[in-house]
């Protein structure tokens, strides 16, 4: 169905157009136009800030610190990534082939967690995961049994069981940002593993290869845009994870929202937090582009 | 019961292979347990929040009696509410200018109006921030004029959404019908209002359902733009998190997850789990 020419219905197409038009540029493309301005200015006096074109801020967020934070930031959100699609995978596979009266549930399972509040997960992950919560008792209690179990075979017991520091360190980070976010994982593999011709998985398995290596060389390919589309929708809110770090986190967990936080909260250097703003956008934009090469060679097929 | 079905299982099956239900039951655990945890110990009598010593709602009471929690949550509902209603108008007509008409620009167009959706949150937060501090708007105003500046920001990052599910809901819309309408004489808005609007209604429950929970979600943007006078429930549980962890807190977030389920079943109801778990 062809579109239609907005100059042959102006006022229909004025009348759609101007609301989120306008919108968009006033509390969108300003707001967003201001802080590139002011990454190229200056700390003029305490709330001044002169707009000099200068440089500097960008020279200051490629210092190896800054790097560094960027590094780190961008390796904890790739080994979120992974563990999401590693243990989303399978459950996207179980949704796809569940039985028609289970399979909503099963989704919606998956959803009830992704629009419950942010802050209240990472609360309730932070009370079981505190040094007398109930993961470490769980541990203990594990702990506990391996000793227990050494003793009947006439081997010395373990020495007593000390809680672990789950909180407040990277494994925290990582976990806590697994938890929050494998639902956005799950679905646009599920909504890919959905459309997929299941006559072919069965040929592959009436030809003789196991469910395996039919999972691995049949399923995953034909997968690929759900799993790029779920590593996209995983990958860049965890880069510009705030939260997660900042409750989770020991010292040593700052990611790059953190940092650029300080700049406006703390430190008060608005052009320099201006710049590392819009170093994180540009690094979304590089991803964004990655995936768009991807996608071409794929559609000359 | 169905472990112990006896038909046979089918090739394709996957969902009944043992590891793989253990899989998932394993993640569904994962996922609730916590809340789970947190909801039981919103019970619990004691100001420690590890040792269960018995049933009460001391703390429901406590934060009842809380007068800057109960404002908090007034301030995030209310906002909800305004950002959703501005969400699904702005989002409806976005969708249907990107899906109706050919125009200069469009890519350009339809790519900078879904950029709020790419664009981190805290890089958002802090053009809000800086936003409205050049503008000096809103201060010094009472309530609810005084929620503005949030409003304004959730409904920038929220309507994108409501374009993007009702988008995917127009592409199925048979443009016949509306000629069909219009040749028997209907107005453009007669039209719309019974003809398009009917068929896109599921995509707006949904688009509802998702603008309303991203604004009460939103914590890093609000944090950004919220004035001292203009705290939202997320705002006031991550100070409380942050200084103080009390029952309170989970009789708060109790509530809270408690609203997000009652939310989701009336969709639910009147939508079906299907169609809203399609529309994602």
């Amino acid at each position: 169905m062809a579109e239609q020419n907005w100059k042959e219905n102006r006022s229909s197409f004025f009348a759609s157009a101007l609301g989120p038009l306008l919108w968009t540029l006033v509390f969108f493309i300003v707001p967003m136009g201001i802080v590139w301005a002011y990454s190229f200015g200056r700390n003029a006096g305490l709330t001044e800030i002169d707009l000099v074109g200068t440089l500097d801020n960008y020279k200051r967020a490629t210092e190896w610190l800054y790097l560094s934070i960027f590094a780190k930031s961008f390796g904890v959100a790739a080994m979120v990534t992974l563990i999401c699609l590693i243990v989303g995978f399978p459950v996207a596979m179980a949704i796809t082939f569940a039985s028609e009266k289970w399979r909503p549930w099963l989704l919606l399972g998956i959803m009830l967690p992704f629009w419950t509040n942010l802050l209240v997960r990472t609360y309730a992950l932070m009370m079981l995961m505190g040094s007398q919560g109930y993961a470490n008792k769980a541990l203990g209690g594990l702990w506990g049994g391996a000793s227990w179990l050494k003793t009947l075979i006439g081997l010395e017991p373990l020495p007593t069981w000390e809680p672990v520091q789950l909180l407040f360190n990277n494994f925290a980070v990582v976990f806590g940002l697994v938890y929050v976010h494998l639902p956005f994982m799950v679905l646009p593999l599920y909504s890919a593993l959905d459309r997929l011709d299941r006559s072919l998985i069965e040929a592959s398995l009436d030809l003789g290869a196991g469910h395996f290596r039919t999972i691995m060389k049949i399923v995953v390919p034909l997968a690929m845009p759900g799993i790029f589309a779920g590593v996209m929708i995983t990958l860049i809110p965890a880069l510009g994870a705030y939260l997660t770090p900042d409750l989770m986190g020991g010292t040593d967990s700052q990611m790059i929202a953190n940092v650029i936080e300080r700049q406006f909260k703390r430190a008060n250097d608005w052009p320099f937090g201006a710049a590392l703003s819009f170093m994180l956008i540009y690094a979304m934009f590089i991803l964004i582009a990655l995936q768009g090469l991807r996608k071409k060679p794929a559609e000359t097929h | 019961m169905a472990l112990f079905n006896r038909t046979p299982r089918a090739p394709l099956e996957y969902s009944r292979t043992l590891w793989l239900r253990g899989w998932v039951t394993a993640v569904m655990v994962f996922l609730y347990a916590p809340l789970i945890v947190l909801m039981v110990f919103s019970f619990n009598d004691s100001k420690r929040n590890v040792v269960w010593r018995g049933f009460s709602t001391k703390y429901y009471v406590k934060a009842w009696n809380d007068s800057t929690l109960v404002e908090a949550l007034v301030n995030s509902l209310t906002i909800a509410a305004l950002a959703t209603l501005f969400s699904l108008v702005l989002g409806t007509f976005a969708a249907i200018m990107l899906w109706r008409f050919r125009f200069p620009f469009k890519g350009a167009v339809d790519g900078v109006m879904s950029l709020p959706i790419i664009v981190p949150e805290i890089c958002l937060g802090v053009a809000f921030l800086i936003f409205f501090a050049a503008i000096d708007w809103p201060s010094g105003l009472i309530w609810p004029f005084n929620l503005s500046a949030i409003t304004i920001a959730h409904i920038t990052f929220c309507f994108p959404f409501v374009t993007m599910v009702v988008r995917s809901r127009l592409a199925s819309f048979n443009k016949e019908q509306e000629e069909a309408a219009k040749d028997l004489g209907a107005s453009e808005w007669q039209a719309f209002r019974d003809v398009l609007l009917p068929h896109i209604r599921p995509a707006l429950v949904a688009g509802a359902l998702l603008a309303f929970t991203l604004s009460l979600d939103d914590f890093v943007i609000t944090f950004f733009t919220a004035g001292p006078d203009t705290i939202t429930f997320p705002v006031k549980v991550y100070s409380m998190v942050r200084f103080s962890v009390t029952p309170v807190v989970n009789a708060a977030s109790t509530v809270l997850i408690i609203l997000t389920v009652v939310l989701t079943a009336l969709a639910l109801k009147y939508q079906g789990v299907k169609s809203i778990a399609e529309s994602h």
